[in-house]
């Protein structure tokens, strides 16, 4: 029995040790200048802005691990989906998008979702040996209909100003009013991918959510009339002051000089902390949100079903709809980080939507924070966050230190030139360490 | 009369700390049917299984043919010449009858045709399906295939955790004709049993178990004729 | 004429490289299936397997290339393709037993052990990046083609051409070859069965005095050797780039459960279900209409080749609503 106790003592010390060990790493990135940290605040904050994010990614998915053990491997895909919305809403209007095809985009969008509406209702409603012709038909139908409205519609868009848009445009909406789009647009893809695959076995989730990510990854990347595809949809409005327009404003000029800091640099921390904040107030939010859940009959009633299945559902509880209402609720969580991501970064580049990094990094930073521990999932985001951007720099730092005794030549340079590459092996070792000598992570849960 | 083939004697223990068998003794001699019966939750299984070293005991002692075999694995008893036929989950369902025979005797070493010949002149029913998967047969040639499966070991001792279970009275009646025949071969037998008067009808010795403990031990005949044993376990 | 057209085009630009495809997918699908039914979870790590292979294979033909040695018309990876295995098997073994062994002894759950093979997918990953970076890859070499379009148009005097790669001929022989031995092996042998035996029943396997550990090790070489072999057969058609055999995982994955996970004739057919529909679906059918006298404006595309791996989620997710246990009833339990 003292054994639990002692745990307890020290697992209580836990998350303010790491929170400070976070705090020293950011701290040193800001202000020492060697072969390990870049001595900048402007990049110490960016790393911090970013890890804001991830730490609400971890958020995300930690609800649906930790609270339901539902494996996503999808996140990329809901990611993407929130970042959608800040294109959709807030860019400006496309001059003549909506005259050249956007109400008929919309009917065939309309048509598409109405056919398998459609087709469910028949399937459900019709008997057995006629559903099966009669199905494929509203199908069949459906698609070509779809189809014949879609693409002539899509064409026209595209065709509309090819070089510099090409696409529907947004709103114009302020880009905060976006955030929640993007969660809801993530929260209905999650409702439909939920329904299919929740009540199977666990690994069956796994891998419906890895196709569901792909696909909508796919979707980004090529419908050019939605964010203009590969091309990129740059200029998404943020909720704070350009740096530029900094520069020029004579108040903030008289700061940076009374700071004594130059006008580059003072601009582009002010913008940062900026960011930082509303992030912050966001992650708080959320987290606040998230233990109250917790706390709540709701969060014991998951938290029991997570524990025992079989008991729970002997207790008439319908695990496959609680199931279904945290996958959507943890879906939007990660939707609006991906609101979020590309407010920060002004752009959608769907190109860069990689599954290692944006799905199974994540699982990273979960597994390794403390599953089921909110607190733990987000200093495990900030922390992992930390140490994949600075890998990428220390890795061929080490891999010169350690060929140092080797001869310039083919090997060498190969070494030098793959280190960055040594990152994927520590995350991997790092995950495969904690799943097995530290399964509750490093915040475990209470 | 020298020591009986199985010997198991006051034996103790239980899965977690509180043990379900308080001072359990079986034995069985060769070419005998025993039975073990007794109300719900008595340990009948569970005394079973450590005979099979299932199970750690606590206290007691389990010899075969004289040999001390108490901290043997169960694979190793196998070696030593016992058979075991699960309650449930007794066959490999995806393979046929015949893989399922093989399988059986994947720790021998030497020819085991014979056996197998042996086998399904036993169960003459089986023998016609031997290509047939295992899992697409009737419940009671499942039960023979399990019972099969044993016995391709030779084995010296076979015990049967409820091979009776969920079969319908008709195979019953054939599976308990089955097994007196094995036995009229020289194996002993040693058998947990819901259906406590049809199996008792055909047992050389009974066990009453209560509480993991022996409550009453006789023959089938004298078990049944007892009014005391008809009238709290055999309902009258 | 037209109508043999028809059909030339049909086998040129469907039927032939949905098969190669297919037979590719078969293999990957199988080493899912073989694990899925021993060691009871979906290995992340497959596709990354199947990578970190494949640039084994390369590196070993490149020395070989080096060393002078060649195989003539057919390229010098499939000599390279055993010592690939080895050194890969070897690989896999050791993550077995630094990994996966201490979660099987302590009977985890099986998402602990899909999160797991994700850990082991970063490493491989990396691995794989570290030897051989991330750039596409050819590493063909012999002949290219066995029948060339120019040919067959003098030969046979029709308008439509009918390409045979070398690749292609060589993924069907091999695939073949690997389906007769697998089956064989998982037939006819002892150990063979002893793993079905084990994937049937584990208990009652450990009574009948099968070694669980050497089921295990058989196990992972065999599904390693399929891998190494659908990754090689898969850059020698198309082209070596590691992240493509990370998305490869998805119809893998797919092909595997249409057939019934644990079912290893289930994954072929699946295989070829999955690979089939893809191409169908992603081939502009105007061509062969053309032929047939339906003369049209658009492409008679369904759905355009960045989306091919919507087909196999499509597939998937109607097995998965339908019937969860395949079409040839895995283990889903």
């Amino acid at each position: 029995m003292s054994n639990t106790r002692q745990a307890e003592a020290s697992s209580r010390w836990r998350a303010p040790v790491i929170f400070l060990i976070i705090v020293a790493l950011f701290v040193l990135e800001g202000t020492t200048r060697n072969a390990l940290f870049s001595g900048s605040w402007n990049s110490a904050l960016a790393i911090l802005n970013m890890g804001l994010i991830s730490a609400v990614m971890a958020l995300g998915v930690n609800m649906q691990w930790g609270y339901a053990g539902l494996f996503n491997a999808g996140v990329v895909g809901f990611l993407a989906l929130g970042a959608l919305g800040p294109v959709l809403v807030s860019t400006p209007p496309v001059q003549g998008a909506w005259a050249a095809g956007g109400m008929r985009v919309i009917v065939a969008l309309v048509v598409g979702l109405g056919t398998l509406a459609l087709a469910t209702q028949v399937w459900k409603r019709v008997a057995a040996p006629i559903s099966f012709f009669v199905m494929p038909l509203v199908l069949l139908v459906g698609f070509v209909l779809y189809r014949y409205l879609f693409d002539p519609a899509v064409m026209a868009i595209e065709a509309n100003n090819a070089a510099s848009a090409g696409n529907i445009g947004g709103l114009g909406l302020p880009v905060l009013l976006a955030w929640p789009v993007g969660a809801a647009l993530a929260a209905a893809a999650a409702w439909g991918i939920g329904k299919v695959a929740l009540g199977l076995r666990s690994d069956y989730l796994a891998i419906a959510t890895l196709g569901i990510g792909e696909i909508i990854v796919a979707v980004l990347r090529n419908e050019e009339w939605l964010a203009r595809g590969v091309k990129n949809m740059s200029g998404i409005p943020r909720p704070v002051p350009y740096e530029l327009d900094l520069q020029s404003d004579p108040d903030f000029v008289a700061k940076a000089a009374h700071w004594g800091v130059d006008i580059a640099t003072a601009s582009g921390i002010w913008v940062k902390l900026m960011y930082a904040g509303l992030f912050g107030l966001v992650l708080l939010a959320l987290i606040l949100l998230a233990e109250l859940a917790l706390k709540s009959p709701w969060g014991r009633m998951m938290r029991a079903i997570r524990d025992n299945e079989t008991a729970a559902s002997a207790m008439g509880k319908n695990i496959k709809g609680r199931h279904l209402q945290i996958f959507v609720i943890g879906s939007a969580v990660i939707g609006l980080a991906g609101a979020m991501m590309v407010t920060l970064d002004g752009l959608l580049s769907p190109g860069s939507f990689n599954p290692l990094r944006y799905t199974f990094l994540v699982w990273v930073m979960v597994i390794v924070g403390g599953s089921g521990n909110n607190w733990g999932s987000v200093l495990g985001a900030v922390l992992i966050w930390f140490l994949w951007i600075k890998a990428e720099v220390w890795g061929p730092e080490l891999m010169s230190l350690l060929t140092a005794p080797l001869p310039d030549g083919a090997l060498r340079t190969h070494l030098l030139e793959s280190a960055p590459h040594m990152r994927f092996v520590a995350m991997g070792l790092v995950l495969l360490l904690v799943l097995r000598f530290a399964p509750r992570g490093l915040v475990p849960e209470k | 009369m020298s020591q009986p083939y199985l010997s198991a004697t006051a034996m103790r223990g239980g899965y977690g700390k509180a043990d379900i068998l308080n001072g359990c003794t079986l034995t069985v001699d060769q070419g005998q049917i025993a039975v073990i019966v007794g109300p719900n939750g008595a340990g009948k299984s569970t005394a079973m299984k450590a005979v099979f070293g299932m199970l750690n005991l606590r206290e007691g002692a389990v010899t075969l043919g004289g040999e001390d075999i108490t901290r043997l694995t169960p694979q190793e008893r196998v070696h030593k010449g016992m058979g075991f036929v699960p309650q449930t989950h007794n066959i490999f369902p995806t393979m046929t009858v015949e893989e399922n025979l093989e399988m059986g005797a994947y720790i021998r070493g030497d020819d085991y045709r014979e056996t197998m010949e042996q086998v399904y002149h036993l169960f003459p029913a089986v023998a016609d399906k031997r290509r047939q998967n295992a899992g697409e047969l009737s419940g009671g040639q499942r039960q023979q295939v399990a019972v099969g499966r044993a016995l391709m070991t030779k084995p010296r001792l076979l015990m049967l955790d409820e091979p009776t279970a969920g079969v319908s009275p008709i195979v019953m009646d054939e599976l308990f004709d089955r097994i007196i025949e094995v036995a009229r071969t020289g194996i002993s037998i040693l058998m947990v049993e819901q259906n406590a008067r049809q199996a008792l009808e055909i047992a050389d010795i009974g066990y009453v178990l209560v509480q993991g403990a022996n409550r009453y031990t006789d023959s089938g005949k004298a078990l049944m004729a007892d009014p005391e044993v008809r009238r709290t376990f055999l309902g009258g | 004429m037209d109508f043999l057209n028809a059909i030339v085009a049909l086998l040129n630009f469907v039927v032939i490289p949905a098969a190669a495809y297919g037979a590719q997918l078969a293999l990957g699908a199988l080493g899912v299936t073989l694990i899925y039914g021993i060691l009871r979870f979906s290995n992340f790590a497959h596709g990354d397997t199947m990578a970190f292979g494949t640039a084994l294979v390369i590196i070993v033909t490149w020395g070989l290339q080096a060393l002078g040695i060649s195989l003539g018309p057919l390229p010098t990876a499939l000599l390279a393709l055993p010592i690939g295995i080895a050194l890969c098997s070897a690989f896999v073994l050791g993550t077995d037993r630094v990994v996966y062994r201490f979660y099987r002894k302590k009977k985890s759950e099986p998402i602990i052990l899909v999160m797991a093979s994700v850990g082991v997918m970063f490493v491989m990953n990396g691995v794989t990046r570290l030897l051989i970076g991330v750039d596409e890859i050819r590493f063909d070499d012999g002949a290219r083609f066995l029948i060339a379009v120019q040919d067959f148009k003098t030969w046979t005097g029709l308008n439509e051409g009918l390409a045979l790669r070398v690749s292609q001929v060589i993924t069907f022989v091999v695939t073949a070859l690997a389906c007769w031995a697998l089956f064989r092996f998982l037939n006819r042998s002892r150990a063979g069965k002893a793993m079905r035996a084990y994937a049937d029943n584990e208990d009652l396997a450990l009574l009948s005095g099968i070694d669980p550990e050497r089921v295990v090790r058989l196990t992972w070489i065999i599904a390693t050797a399929l891998a190494v072999t659908a990754g090689t057969l898969y850059g020698l058609d198309k082209s070596f780039k590691a992240f493509n055999y990370f998305q490869i995982l998805l119809p893998i994955f797919a092909a595997a459960i249409v057939g019934g996970l644990g079912n290893p004739l289930g994954a072929v057919a699946g295989g070829f279900i999955v690979a089939f529909s893809e191409v169908a679906v992603t081939y502009p059918w105007k061509k062969v209409a053309a032929y047939l006298g339906f003369q049209s404006d658009g492409l008679l595309q369904l759905l355009s080749t960045e989306y091919k791996f919507a087909v196999s989620f499509v597939i998937l997710i109607i097995v998965l609503l339908f019937r969860p246990t395949g079409l040839f009833r895995g283990k889903a339990y």
